[in-house]
């Protein structure tokens, strides 16, 4: 006889048995194995997570000398497998002595180790990353892989941390460069986003120059809301450095910031640079933010500009 | 450390070998108790904040001139003119600072929506320069922005439609340059005053003309009247090229010089011994000098040449003036003096010197006899101000291999000059007048000078000539170690050692002459008084 209180499934998926995925594994492991949660009405112990994580460990010899070695060689095997790098503008640093701040569009999580595998000698060798406490310091093992594979310390994304940016200002200080991204977060469509003035900031209170920086085509590579990587080529086009006059405040140095990554991006789209300075003179320059419009208007818009020089052959040959 | 002065050294018993630049290698020698020799100033201190300097240069502009960014007008006709692979030697790391002014000069005429712009390497009748040393000279930046719309371009002497003839100077010399920038509403001339014989007027009466213009200066008599031709004062190819510049002033062709100056600083790391007193020199430099002269010596010739066409030197500029050319030329060449002066009391009976792997003609290629004889007797002899280094009647010796070896596409006419015209005659006033017309009419000389990348067909001429004054100076020339036919055909005489040349002097100059070495590279000047 039937049993009427037994419920039939609602539908066919959720009685299927789940894949056994690392992610379930991990999951289901339980205190001791894993911290215990801290009961309701308790004050919880201050985290030592996001951004109080502590990266200083990350920049002593050893930690310095595997990251090295692991950008050296993996990083680089990665970036030239997936990304296939174009770098420019390195000229532009000849005179660039001491740290500074490499501020870039940000497209995808292959920036950073492109960032780090472009920028030439010496600063590359000393450089940390402005990295979101709240992604890459969520948990102690994305905050240990952060800070020791790509120089990462914590910066908050949502709320104001006095420690992060005493740290960033010690360590540019100390002659230590930085990678920051200015927008922000990841380009959510391909297109960039206005700059925060994090970078003048830091600029500001360290005394160090800042060095625009535009990628291109990293889109494609690991873009938002994908999880593994996909072949694409790229280019590094590194802009000529920016010093934060006595007349600048901190939004109109990022206004000049954004201005020469733009310049920077229709250099390196059109490949013409005179006809980019000409624009950027006339204050006619592309842009990196896109027109207004619905996403797909946007997203055609972004066609336009990509690569025409890509001849790889896109349809099988009959 | 301030930069210290060049040194009159006398050799005594406790004195080292003297390193002796000898072609693609070296040699040690010692010299005689008594000889002299003469090391260069040391590099002066540069200029630390280059585009500064550069902006300040172009916003502050010499002599009558208002700033560029003045002269700059939309729809205007704007050439930018700049020197060509012979500038500088060993051509520099990049960047290029022709290409960090053009870069600049160009952003000034960026804003002022200036969209006719032509950029010429002014070569004149050298060689064309290949994309890779034109990307290197003005950048990658510049070249993508204007090569693959015909906007960037080598100078071509031979286009009948490309010239200009702006008339003759009252000496009845002629004024024939390029017809693009008689045409502009502006000429910009870049410019790299490795030697003092550089910029001014030249730049653009010599850079961008051609035969028909050139060979009122390019020959024996003006050679030989030029005393030397480094030395401003007393030099006719610099009349001549005044007066010819003058001559284009006066028709009416605006141009804003641009002149810089650069140090001694010549060799990289870790070749930087070569620009060290040999007991200056520390361990790890002396172990790798005789790791290398080794090394050198076994190595076929053609990889040595490489290795050293590979070095790129870490010049750094100690000057940058612009705006009305003779005004800049004047504060240039107290620049360039700075750096190379050295004061020398007296003249000498031998002069010797070790000539390097490089001259002005032969980057990235190979220094053929010819070439050696320019470098020794051409340029090295006439670095002297006031009289030559070595008395009337002397001897020069000179080291380097000089192979009977010639690159066949960059100096295809050098190779009929060795064999036809030199085999008839090394008097540089019999070949001038016998042969020199013919070579520079050749059609196929000025097919291959045109389309490929060869020097002109009178080219080797000119090489010659630069002779003229130290042949006609000297009694007698010695090679130590060079390749006997080759020295021979150029009526000099060949030694293996040293020693060999000196005995072989005595024969000129007396049993007991005085001797002199002039430590170059790097560059040196000799203030003989």
């Amino acid at each position: 006889m039937t049993d009427l209180n037994r419920r039939n499934p609602i539908s066919h998926l959720t009685d299927r048995p789940s894949k056994p995925s690392i992610s379930r594994v991990v999951r289901s492991v339980e205190f001791p194995l894993k911290a215990a949660e801290t009961p309701a009405g308790e004050i919880p112990l201050p985290s030592n997570v996001g951004g109080n994580y502590d990266t200083d460990w990350a920049r002593r010899y050893l930690s310095r000398l595997t990251r090295r070695l692991a950008l050296a060689s993996l990083g680089k095997a990665v970036i030239a497998y997936y990304a296939n790098p174009t770098i420019r503008g390195l000229d532009r640093l000849h005179d660039l002595e001491g740290p500074a701040i490499f501020a870039a569009n940000h497209q995808s999580h292959a920036d950073t180790l492109l960032m780090l595998t472009s920028m030439p000698a010496p600063w590359k060798h000393k450089a940390f990353v402005g990295a979101a406490a709240d992604y890459f310091f969520g948990n102690r093992s994305t905050a240990a892989i952060s800070a020791l594979f790509i120089g990462a310390i914590p910066i908050e994304r949502t709320s104001i941390n006095r420690n992060t940016i005493e740290k960033a200002v010690d360590l540019l200080r100390g002659g230590w460069s930085m990678v920051i991204y200015p927008e922000g977060g990841r380009s959510p469509d391909g297109w960039g986003q206005e700059f925060r003035p994090g970078a003048a900031f830091l600029a500001k209170q360290a005394d160090v120059p800042v060095v625009p920086v535009h990628i291109r085509g990293t889109f494609d590579i690991l873009r938002k809301g994908r999880n593994w990587p996909k072949k694409s080529t790229s280019t590094v086009n590194f802009g000529r450095p920016l010093e934060f006059a006595d007349d600048d405040n901190n939004r109109s140095f990022t206004k000049r910031l954004q201005t020469s990554v733009e310049a920077l991006a229709d250099e390196t789209a059109t490949g013409n640079w005179y006809a980019s300075r000409q624009r950027a003179h006339s204050e006619s320059n592309p842009g990196i933010q896109g027109p207004d419009g619905s996403p797909w208007r946007r997203r055609w818009a972004l066609t336009d500009i990509e690569d025409k020089t890509d001849s790889r052959r896109r349809w099988p040959y009959v | 450390m301030p930069a210290r002065q060049g040194l009159v050294l006398e050799v005594d018993r406790s004195t080292p070998p003297i390193l002796f630049h000898h072609g693609e290698g070296f040699r040690f020698e010692k010299l005689p108790s008594g000889s002299r020799v003469i090391y260069p100033n040391e590099p002066v201190e540069p200029i630390e904040d280059v585009d500064s300097a550069i902006r300040n240069a172009l916003a502050n502009p010499l002599g009558d001139s208002p700033p560029l960014e003045a002269l700059l007008q939309p729809g205007m006709k704007l050439t930018i003119a700049f020197d060509d692979i012979s500038l500088p030697l060993p051509q520099m790391q990049a960047p290029d600072i022709r290409g960090r002014i053009i870069e600049q000069v160009l952003d000034l005429a960026a804003n002022a929506g200036v969209d006719d712009v032509h950029l010429i390497a002014a070569l004149a009748l050298h060689r064309r320069m290949t994309e890779a040393e034109l990307r290197h000279a003005v950048g990658d930046r510049v070249y993508d922005a204007f090569a693959p719309h015909g906007q960037l371009y080598n100078f071509d002497a031979e286009d009948p439609d490309g010239l200009s003839h702006l008339g003759e100077t009252d000496h009845g010399e002629e004024v024939v340059i390029s017809k693009r920038a008689v045409e502009s509403d502006l000429i910009v001339y870049v410019n790299i005053n490795l030697v003092s014989m550089d910029g001014g007027h030249k730049s653009v009466a010599t850079g961008l003309s051609g035969y028909t213009a050139l060979r009122h200066h390019h020959n024996v008599e003006t050679m030989r009247r030029s005393r030397s031709f480094m030395d401003q004062e007393n030099s006719e190819l610099h009349t001549k090229n005044w007066r010819q510049g003058r001559l284009i002033r006066d028709a009416g062709v605006k141009i804003f010089q641009i002149e810089t100056t650069l140090n001694n600083n010549t060799f990289p790391e870790p070749w930087d011994f070569l620009q060290k007193r040999e007991w200056e020199m520390n361990a790890k430099e002396r172990m790798f000098l005789f790791g290398t002269k080794k090394f050198l010596d076994k190595i076929p010739r053609k990889a040595a040449r490489s290795i050293f066409q590979g070095i790129r030197a870490p010049f750094g500029l100690t000057s940058i003036q612009a705006g009305e050319v003779e005004a800049v030329h004047e504060v240039t060449t107290a620049n360039v003096y700075r750096q190379h002066l050295v004061r020398v009391e007296g003249q000498t009976d031998i002069l010797s010197m070790g000539l390097p792997y490089l001259g002005p003609y032969n980057v990235n290629s190979i220094m053929n006899p010819i070439l050696v004889a320019c470098l020794g007797l051409g340029y090295f002899f006439n670095l002297y101000k006031g009289k030559p280094l070595v008395r009337e009647g002397g001897v020069v010796i000179m080291s380097h291999p000089t192979p009977q070896e010639f690159h066949p596409v960059h100096h295809p006419s050098y190779i009929d000059f060795f064999e036809e015209v030199l085999a008839d005659s090394t008097d540089p006033e019999k070949i001038e007048h016998k042969y020199e017309k013919r070579y520079a009419e050749d059609e196929w000389y000025r097919h291959l000078y045109r389309t490929s990348y060869a020097y002109h067909g009178v080219h080797p001429f000119y090489m010659w000539y630069w002779c003229s004054h130290a042949l006609e100076h000297v009694g007698e020339v010695i090679i130590v170690g060079g390749e006997e036919r080759a020295v021979k055909r150029m009526g000099f005489r060949s030694a293996t050692t040293m020693r060999d040349a000196l005995e072989m002097a005595t024969d000129v100059v007396g049993r007991d002459p005085s001797l002199t070495h002039i430590h170059n590279p790097p560059v040196l000047m000799a203030d003989v008084v």
